[in-house]
């Protein structure tokens, strides 16, 4: 084994270390240098995420576990990583300019986000439930630090306390599901995991379950589906407005992938089992989403309903677990990431000389002090609740059409419905900002790469129609990759050799 | 050439229509007046081949509709009947655009005004030329639309607006039963294509429908229900009270649609269908019947009138009731006959009457009127030849015409077509009457206008005088033209197929062998009521009105309208006002606004509201909720998958 680890055996892990890297680097060259370096750090944070998604498109891809077992580079993988890397770019862009603005300026911030990364690039390679349990240490220990981060604001400090504990607690459940898998089957690595449990009958199949109910619980949590959602609105609205947004661009996604390799992994002959669960936590999610949404006053808390309920649509394509299906959600979840970081980066403009508005009646009137703000936000609105031909109607409508196409028409309904209502918030945004009487004002200059991401988006979201089919291919490889198991192709290639 | 005819108004409308307001007045009306008048050109062609050459045919355009055994498609018929209805449009359409170059003269949406006269001509072509019901009945709402947005062309003025509405709504009812007609149509034919449904119509002659339990003859209810849709259009007694009220629009719009080609579409659709009335003889009489008491009961109402524009209206509306009685007793050549004398007489006294109303700045009351004759003398000879056309007097078109339809009703030797024939006869006399009468009190005796008024009177200018000279040559001389080829020995020749009569109810032919008497009681009736007009008001003004005094119920009914207008007031309009208020009130607002988007909308923020309240912000709360739901999840799984082992 030992021989193996020279450095082109692991050259499909070299992405992973390379952030490694940069973070350690990051963390030596931030003690040297102070606070002052924070604006070069998030450059050079950037730089290296381009690095990254170079490592990661030439890495060589497979189903071989790596080092030990413990990981995997895959097509889904790498695919799930370079969306990712995408996220963390669109969130220093949209941090560093508030961060100078409200002059809290500390080096530890990229920093933090890159290892938050890094944990969700591992969680995206877990293949091994030790290992699967590190990287969301990793990810969500970070996370925890950065929703405290505004340390000097007993808001900010509340959501770090509450999402430390109950993490605390979901850590816990997962824990607990850990041990009861090991204990009914003596193994960790998802291979062995998926045939033993493929085999099990009885009395040690129903603790198998019980475990993967452990696991599953403390997954939601980490994906706010509900009921697992309670922190969601208010960690949202207490950290600080980068934070959130990158809270609602990028961990959710990672820890996604994780639950769908183990889904689709060890927990594949547990399907019947598993799929209720993922039904209710869709339709919940959704329902629930659309209705607390209605009653918000404050566009952070908003925006953590809109991310519930959007999680709940993405979960709707998994619930089937064919191809198409989950090709759905990931074409789903690209198209809504995209919108969500021009919301926020609208959001960021709101500000008055340091001072951050985050109701939503601060909207009133923008259209006459910010049209093009305006504009902006309101195409994107429009776009969220699914309003045809902006793009958030073609992820909706790709969805519900796999939906149908597995005759569950119940859960279509219950989407359709819930999109309906949900329709209310995003509109009521565009009513605030077109109609209400304007207020002052908010400080001109936006940057150059808060515009960019609002122009990238809303281009994106008006100009998708052009191209209707333009993330498929994307959504479909990742969605295959995740789908082939490596033992069936084994097998094959065994039967084929004799 | 069929398609320059037909889709040039279209064009122009488009154009003009769209970009009206850049290209100027001058060229709007220019590009109106060029279009209409080539569409015109090439409609006289197309006479020439279809008629004398006997060329009929039928052009396809495209499909339009193919649902299951339903087809349709956009095509050109052009036949005999086509041919002369797109005649009459284009020709009289040609006068009134040129007309209205004049007459809209001092108004400031001119081009507006064009664009939708080309808009009206194109949907009547369409209406006429159409092969199957369904494009027939795109252009009778495209007529319709275009009727509706001219009369309320004014549309600062309050009535204005109201008689357009008038007309639209009274026209749905009568587009109620057409369409129901359409259906019948189908329902029984399996089709609505002209063709197709002429050709079979024998085989159906012994068809039922039925309805509430009761058989009815098929094709007596479909040429009912097909009649109700003419009454409509052509302002039949029961349907007729929007046609006054939209002389409202301008005088060439009254001219064009309210007199010359949009109240025919209703004579045309029967002719059209003559191949089905044939069979449906029940359905005739009723047409008879409605024709010939709205000839006599509109010339009463005529009578009474001082509105010199509401006269010529109810003149009109008399006048189609001879066409619909003509249409009764089977005689459809003479119908088509007298819609084609009528169209030029009637335009031409329209028009006339618009250039009166323009020199006397817009004066319509004709107590206020007055000696006018040596101010405007070229108006008031036009008006002279509408006037003789109207009333009948040899020579000129309306005679030919009008003698033919009644010795056809009295040649008909049934007890409708007789009522129809005394009724038409009645009316005769009293059409010369009012007609005088209208003359008279317009442009004899002494000027009751205001000082002001007589001082700017003067002729119209020539491009308002020239349409009218086009159409008083067609007063005068289209009658003895066209007697022989519509109703006389070349009658089979030139109408061929496209109007279909049995043997056995060939009027037209009887009506070339009536008694003497038959065929002179009109002449003498007509003479006598432009006698009884001088003598009433030139020679002794008093009369009038000591007549008025000893049969004064008679007048008020007369005067009144007969109460139509007061009784569908009572009848329909406070009720449906009645019901629609409950409805809005009770039903829309109360129960479905209550329980759908209001009830829903305040559901959802309860439920909102109450979720929101569930988010305590207290750990300890939330944690309970995830343990909850862990142990709850678990449970659920576990009962459902290994119910068996416990």
């Amino acid at each position: 084994m030992n021989n193996m680890l020279t450095l082109t055996a692991l050259q499909p892990l070299w992405a992973e270390l390379f952030m490694a890297m940069m973070v350690m680097g990051f963390l030596i060259f931030g003690v040297f240098k102070g606070d002052q370096s924070t604006r070069l750090l998030t450059f050079l944070g950037i730089l290296g995420l381009f690095f990254v998604s170079v490592l990661l498109m030439n890495a060589p891809l497979g189903k071989e576990p790596l080092l030990g077992g413990m990981l995997v580079q895959d097509v889904f993988g790498r695919n799930v990583k370079l969306i990712l890397v995408v996220a963390l770019a669109v969130s220093y862009m949209l941090s560093l300019k508030y961060l100078y603005d409200t002059g809290f300026v500390k080096f530890e911030f990229p920093i933090l986000i890159l290892l938050a990364g890094l944990g969700m690039f591992l969680m995206v390679s877990a293949h091994h439930l030790l290992s699967f349990y590190m990287a969301l240490e990793l990810q969500s220990l970070s996370l925890y630090i950065l929703a405290a981060f505004h340390r000097n604001s007993a808001k900010s400090a509340e959501a770090g306390i509450k999402y430390f504990i109950l993490g605390a607690l979901s850590s816990g459940l997962i824990l607990f599901g850990i041990s009861l898998l090991y204990g009914f089957t003596g193994v960790l690595d998802y291979t062995q995991l998926g045939q033993i449990i493929a085999e099990l009958e009885g009395i040690e199949k129903t603790g198998v379950v019980f475990g993967m109910m452990f696991l599953m619980a403390g997954l939601a949590f980490k994906i706010s589906a509900v009921p697992f959602h309670m922190w969601t609105p208010d960690v949202y609205e207490g950290a600080s407005l980068p934070v959130t947004a990158f809270f609602a661009l990028a961990p959710k996604l990672a820890a996604l992938a994780l639950l769908l390799r183990l889904l689709v992994g060890p927990f594949e002959a547990l399907v019947t089992d598993w799929q209720m669960v993922i039904m209710f936590l869709s339709v919940m999610s959704m329902v629930w989403a659309a209705f607390a949404g209605l009653v918000q006053k404050n566009l952070k808390r908003l925006m953590a309903y809109s991310s519930i309920g959007n999680m709940g649509y993405a979960l709707l394509g998994v619930v089937m677990l064919t191809t198409e299906g989950v090709t759905a959600t990931f074409f789903y979840l690209m198209l809504y990431l995209i919108m969500v970081a021009g919301v926020f980066a609208v959001m960021l403009c709101m500000q008055r000389d340091g001072v951050v508005f985050k109701q939503i009646e601060d909207l009133a009137g923008l259209s006459k002090n910010h049209p093009k703000l305006a504009y902006a936000m309101a195409l994107l609105m429009f776009s969220m609740s699914g309003i045809p031909p902006l793009s958030g109607f073609f992820g909706k409508m790709i969805v519900f059409q796999e939906v149908v196409a597995q005759e569950m028409y119940v859960l279509a309904l219950v989407g359709v419905l819930t999109s309906v209502v949900a329709a209310y918030y995003y509109l009521r945004i565009i009513k605030v900002m077109f109609f209400d009487a304007p207020d002052m004002p908010y400080s001109k200059g936006f940057g150059v790469f808060r515009n960019g991401v609002i122009i990238v988006s809303v281009l994106f979201a008006v100009f998708y129609v052009l191209r209707p089919d333009a993330l498929l291919p994307f959504a479909r490889t990742t969605a295959t990759d995740l789908l082939t198991p490596p033992a069936i192709i084994q097998t094959h290639d065994i039967q084929l050799d004799n | 050439m069929d398609y320059i005819a037909v889709f040039t108004p279209l064009v122009t409308f488009l154009f003009v229509g769209l970009f009206g307001k850049s290209i100027g007045d001058k060229a709007s009306q220019f590009i109106t007046c060029a279009g209409i008048i080539v569409s015109a050109v090439c409609s006289v062609m197309l006479f020439n081949d279809v008629i004398l050459h006997a060329n009929s045919r039928i052009l396809f355009l495209s499909s339009w509709i193919d649902v299951g055994t339903f087809s349709v498609e956009w095509s050109l018929r052009i036949d005999q009947l086509t041919v002369v209805m797109m005649n009459v449009i284009t020709i009289v359409s040609a006068c009134v655009h040129v007309y209205s170059v004049g007459y809209m003269s001092h108004d400031k949406a001119k081009a507006r005004f064009m664009a939708y006269l080309s808009l009206f001509t194109f949907a009547m072509l369409m209406l006429v030329t159409s092969d199957n019901l369904l494009q027939l009945f795109f252009g009778w709402e495209g007529v319709g639309l275009a009727s509706y947005l001219l009369i309320g062309f004014w549309n600062h003025k309050e009535s204005a607006n109201a008689a357009s509405m008038k007309a639209f709504i009274v026209n749905r009812v009568g587009d109620f039963g057409l369409a129901l007609g359409i259906m019948a149509i189908f329902m029984i034919f399996g089709s609505v294509n002209f063709s197709t449904i002429f050709e079979n119509v024998q085989a159906h002659t012994g068809d039922v429908i039925k309805f509430l339990g009761h058989e009815f003859h098929a094709l007596t209810v479909i040429g009912l229900l097909l009649f109700i849709g003419a009454m409509g259009k052509s302002a039949q007694l029961g349907l007729h009270t929007w046609l006054p009220d939209a002389m409202e629009g301008p005088t060439p719009v009254s001219a064009l649609i309210h007199a010359a080609t949009m109240v025919t579409a209703g004579v045309f659709l029967v002719a059209r269908f003559s191949p089905l009335y044939e069979y449906a003889p029940d359905a005739l009489m009723v047409v008879t019947l409605v024709g010939g008491t709205t000839a006599l009961i509109a010339a009463t109402i005529a009578m009474t009138q001082f509105d010199i524009k509401r006269v010529i209206a109810y003149s009109t509306m008399s006048q189609l009731g001879y066409m619909f009685f003509a249409l009764g007793v089977s005689a459809y050549g003479a119908a088509m006959f007298h819609l084609m004398t009528h169209a030029f007489f009637k335009a031409l006294l329209f028009l006339g009457a618009g250039s009166v109303i323009h020199a006397m700045s817009d004066e319509q009351d004709m107590r206020n009127m007055g000696g006018l004759w040596t101010k405007i003398p070229v108006t008031y000879c036009l008006m002279w030849i509408g006037g003789l056309a109207l009333a009948g007097i040899p020579l000129f078109a309306g005679y030919y015409s009008k003698d033919m339809i009644l010795e056809s009703a009295y040649a008909d030797h049934t007890w409708f077509g007789e009522y129809a024939f005394w009724a038409g006869i009645a009316a005769a006399f009293m059409t010369a009457f009012y007609t005088w009468r209208l003359m008279i009190l317009t442009f004899h005796g002494k000027s009751r206008a205001p000082i002001e008024v007589q001082k700017k009177i003067h002729e119209s200018p020539k491009i308002m005088l020239f349409p009218l000279m086009v159409l008083a040559m067609g007063a005068v001389f289209s009658g003895a033209y066209f007697y022989d080829g519509f109703v006389g020995e070349g009658r089979t020749h030139f109408w061929e197929s496209s109007l279909h009569v049995l043997p056995e109810n060939d009027t037209i032919e009887n009506a070339h062998h009536v008694p003497e008497w038959v065929k002179s009681l009109p002449l003498v009736m007509g003479v006598s009521g432009i006698a009884l007009a001088y003598v009433f008001y030139l020679f002794f003004p008093v009369l009038p009105s000591i007549f008025r005094k000893i049969f004064m119920p008679f007048h008020l009914l007369f005067y009144r309208k007969w109460f139509f207008d007061e009784i569908y007031n009572v009848f329909f309009v406070k009720t449906a006002r009645g019901l629609g208020k409950l409805f809005w009130k009770r039903g829309d607002k109360a129960l479905i606004d209550g329980l759908g988007p209001d009830g829903l909308s305040s559901l959802s923020h309860r439920i909102g509201r109450r979720l929101g309240q569930m988010q305590t912000g207290f750990i300890y709360h939330y944690a309970f909720v995830m343990v909850v739901s862990v142990v709850g999840l678990l449970s659920w799984v576990f009962l459902r998958t290994n119910g068996g082992i416990l």
